[in-house]
């Protein structure tokens, strides 16, 4: 059975490196892999999205909409906006932030307030995620990714297996002990 | 050994394995990291070169001398190929040679969705379209075996979704096939038309050698499954039948693209009660097919524009099966790609916006996004190098049609290495009054930060001569008052010069050199520096989100600058009035 995980964000947030970690991890779980991500013009502020899909046998690497079991979304709107995606019984997990876009920053167009509640109310798997508030207490809002890159590992039940050293593998020594730290704090928050 | 790869990394993986010996590449995404990823491979010699065109006769040259031999490049970067290729399928090769075309449906990030598919048969070249990263992998170093084999070069078509997409490769190991001898051989190597004529009979023949290999190779192969419905695919397209159809169709996945196999596609179609061709964009399987007098059915059901996914191919395969999605009925705003906090071409273009009268030709890059509001100021985006000579052609148009308006055409430190230089020539031979801003932001940006001309840098990192955009622009004849080096984050000094520009009855050249906020070394530099607004003098016009900066927010009833992301370049702080905005740091 082949499971799909969606991770959405605005370019810049990390949503990038966070799949890659997961995409190793499930290779060495010993899964068939596929992920898919789009860079390019999107990493300027834009809206991003890469996708992973693993199980026995995984032929495309892109998820249709509602088959997605989890979706993980770096930043409120962008959840809205890839929710179509998840499958109705599929998990949202979703970083309690807001990032302006530009036409919002200019005033064109309204971020829309209650967004949290809207999704909660929508979906009854939702795990609310204070990943940037988390990162920031830790000493760095970068290391939000981690931080939702825990809380995924957790509410997949993919625990068994030693992420850390994957993490290490990804990234340079000097952020080691950071983004280890804010990947814990993920596997507590969820 | 087994490991996780995107398909540019096993292309590059492939080269390795098989014993490439030199590569060269222009930037241009999706193809960008197969060179990058060359470059980790000390054994294969590997350059960015300044254009594709450039790249394809490197790797062509090397071919012949006797080296295995792979150019890079985006879709379009073939267009400006095409010029050797098509020459050096009637030389043919010596060592192995193949030339990667990596297409973008969808454009996510090109100015076009050409399929070049075509491009094999018009250039008379063998093609493979491998469909994940094993298969870029294994068909890259079969498309050193084929070149040699049929003495060719070969073109490997991949796709966004295929460059882009990770999946698991077995790895292997290199093989030693060192660089061959070169002989002297005007009669295959120098194509004057005496020669010419000649190669060209041996390409037919060759061909019709392919065609009857294209029958026989493993890498077109049928897979049976029902036989109420066939599927000729090929690509990432297969990979979404496979998902969607599983077991219920049969299917017929080439992977050598040009030539077709007519016997197997004939076998194949006689098997199946019903033939559908799935492939994105043009329906170049679907041609063929019917040329062959065969029914299916392709472009009917399924879109020529676009990417095509398991979503769309299960509409049109099962319409009967319905989707639960969730929905939230609310509009949320849009999130298009903006100039970073901080980019060096903002200030150039809010400062350009203030002429209402003037033409600005555009070019590829991040500076592409001055289309977008609040700046609004490109009126043509075409393709690398337009940015000037489209320029040339609006103001000639302008002056046959008697009116006095002024063209500026703006491109990249490296769209003028890759080919604005000859545009520039052109304008100062034609006599043309252009404006011409090059936004030298010293790197290859858009497509991540690679190394050019301009920066003093090779792909290995090594230092390189830096070539002076400004003594090009002297040397062609440019006259030294009609040159300008501005700081772009300096409005005021970016004003008089595009004043003077504005201006002049000759050639003008404004080169805003500043380096693209993003790179590493900058932002360690600028870490400290940040304006911020003091709410009390801050008066509210607005004005300093006119600079379109994704820092500034009108936020909870004030103005804000993000911290985080501001990098204390000072342009707002300059269109300010009310010296509301002061910058800290050092």
């Amino acid at each position: 059975m082949t499971k799909s995980l969606i991770l959405v964000g605005v370019g810049g947030q990390g949503t990038i490196l966070t799949s890659k970690i997961l995409a190793e991890g499930l290779l060495q779980l010993g899964f068939d892999v596929k992920m898919s991500e789009i860079h390019g013009m999107a990493q300027r502020g834009g809206s991003v999205n890469t996708q992973i899909r693993f199980g026995e046998k995984v032929y495309s690497p892109i998820i249709s909409s509602g088959e997605a079991d989890v979706l993980l979304s770096f930043e409120k709107i962008e959840a809205i906006r890839y929710l179509n995606y998840l499958k109705p019984d599929g998990t949202l997990i979703v970083n309690d932030y807001e990032i302006y876009s530009l036409p919002v920053l200019t005033g064109n167009e309204k971020y829309p307030k209650q967004a949290l509640e809207m999704l909660k109310s929508t979906v009854p798997n939702t795990v609310v995620i204070k990943a940037s508030e988390i990162a920031n207490n830790i000493g760095n809002i970068k290391v939000q990714n981690m931080v939702l890159l825990g809380a995924a590992v957790k509410r997949l039940g993919l625990l068994d297996l030693d992420w850390i050293s994957i993490i290490k593998d990804y990234l340079p020594e000097r952020f080691h002990e950071l983004n280890i730290k804010a990947f814990n704090a993920g596997i507590n928050e969820a | 050994m087994k490991k996780i790869m995107t398909g540019n990394e096993a292309i590059a993986r492939g080269a390795y394995e098989a014993g490439c010996e030199v590569a060269a590449a222009y930037p241009g995404t999706p193809s960008t990291e197969i060179l990058e990823n060359i470059a980790e491979y000390k054994q294969i010699y590997s350059q960015w070169s300044v254009n594709e065109k450039v790249a394809v006769e490197v790797a062509g040259g090397a071919s012949i001398a006797g080296a295995r031999a792979l150019a890079a490049m985006k879709h379009v970067g073939l267009n400006v190929a095409a010029d050797p290729l098509f020459t050096l399928a009637y030389t043919g090769v010596n060592g192995g040679m193949v030339v990667v075309t990596a297409d973008d449906p969808g454009l996510h990030s090109s100015q076009n969705e050409q399929d070049n598919r075509y491009y094999a048969m018009h250039a008379k070249v063998a093609m493979l379209e491998p469909s994940d990263s094993q298969e870029c992998l294994d068909y890259t170093k079969a498309a050193f075996e084929m070149s040699e084999k049929y003495d060719m070069p070969v073109l490997l078509r991949v796709t966004t979704r295929i460059c882009h997409s990770k999946s698991v490769v077995n790895i292997g190991t290199r093989q030693d096939v060192g660089v061959k001898e070169y002989k002297k051989d005007v009669k295959k190597y120098c194509m004057i038309p005496a020669f010419g004529k000649i190669r060209h009979h041996i390409v037919e023949e060759k061909l019709a050698q392919l065609r009857d290999y294209a029958d026989e190779t493993p890498l077109n192969r049928i897979e049976w499954g029902s036989r109420k419905i066939g599927i000729i695919t090929s690509g990432i397209s297969y990979q979404h039948a496979r998902e969607v159809m599983g077991n219920d169709a049969s299917y017929l996945k080439i992977g050598l693209s040009f030539p077709l196999p007519e016997r197997l596609i004939r076998e194949f179609a006689e098997g199946v009660e019903t033939l559908y061709i799935i492939e994105e964009n043009e329906p170049y399987l679907e041609t063929y097919v019917k040329s062959l007098g065969l029914n299916c059915i392709g472009k009917d059901i399924f879109p020529i524009c676009g990417e095509l996914n398991p979503e769309i191919i299960e509409k049109a395969l099962k319409p009967e099966k319905s989707r639960t999605v969730y929905a939230l009925d609310i509009p949320i705003p849009t999130r298009p790609p903006v100039l970073c906090a901080g980019c060096p071409h903002r200030g150039i273009f809010y400062a350009l916006k203030k002429y209402k009268d003037v033409v600005v030709t555009g070019d590829i890059g991040c500076y592409s996004l001055s289309v977008m509001p609040p700046l609004d100021v490109t009126n043509t985006v075409i393709c690398m190098g337009a940015g000037i000579s489209a320029g040339i052609g609006f103001e000639k148009a302008f002056q046959q049609a008697g009116k006095n308006q002024k063209v500026f055409g703006c491109m990249g430190d490296s769209t003028f290495f890759h080919s604005g230089i000859t545009g520039l020539v052109d304008a100062v031979y034609n006599k043309s009054k252009l404006a011409i801003i090059i936004l030298d932001n010293r790197i290859t940006a858009m497509t991540g930060h690679q190394q050019n001309p301009g920066t003093g840098k090779t792909l290995s990192g090594e230092a390189a001569p830096i070539i002076d955009i400004q003594q090009i622009a002297k040397a062609v004849g440019v006259k030294d008052e009609n040159i300008k080096v501005v700081d772009p984050y300096n409005l005021l000094e970016t004003q008089e010069a595009l004043q003077k520009a504005y201006e002049a009855t000759e050639p003008f050249v404004i080169i805003a050199k500043r380096s693209c906020a993003l790179l590493k070394e900058v932002q360690k530099n600028r870490a400290n520096l940040k304006c911020s607004i003091d709410t009390d003098k801050c008066t509210q016009c607005k004005m300093c989100l006119k600079i379109g900066c994704p820092a500034i927010a009108f936020k909870d009833g004030i103005m804000v600058i993000d911290q985080a992301s501001c990098n204390g370049c000072t342009l707002c702080m300059q269109v300010c009035r009310f010296d509301a905005i002061e910058r800290t740091g050092e």
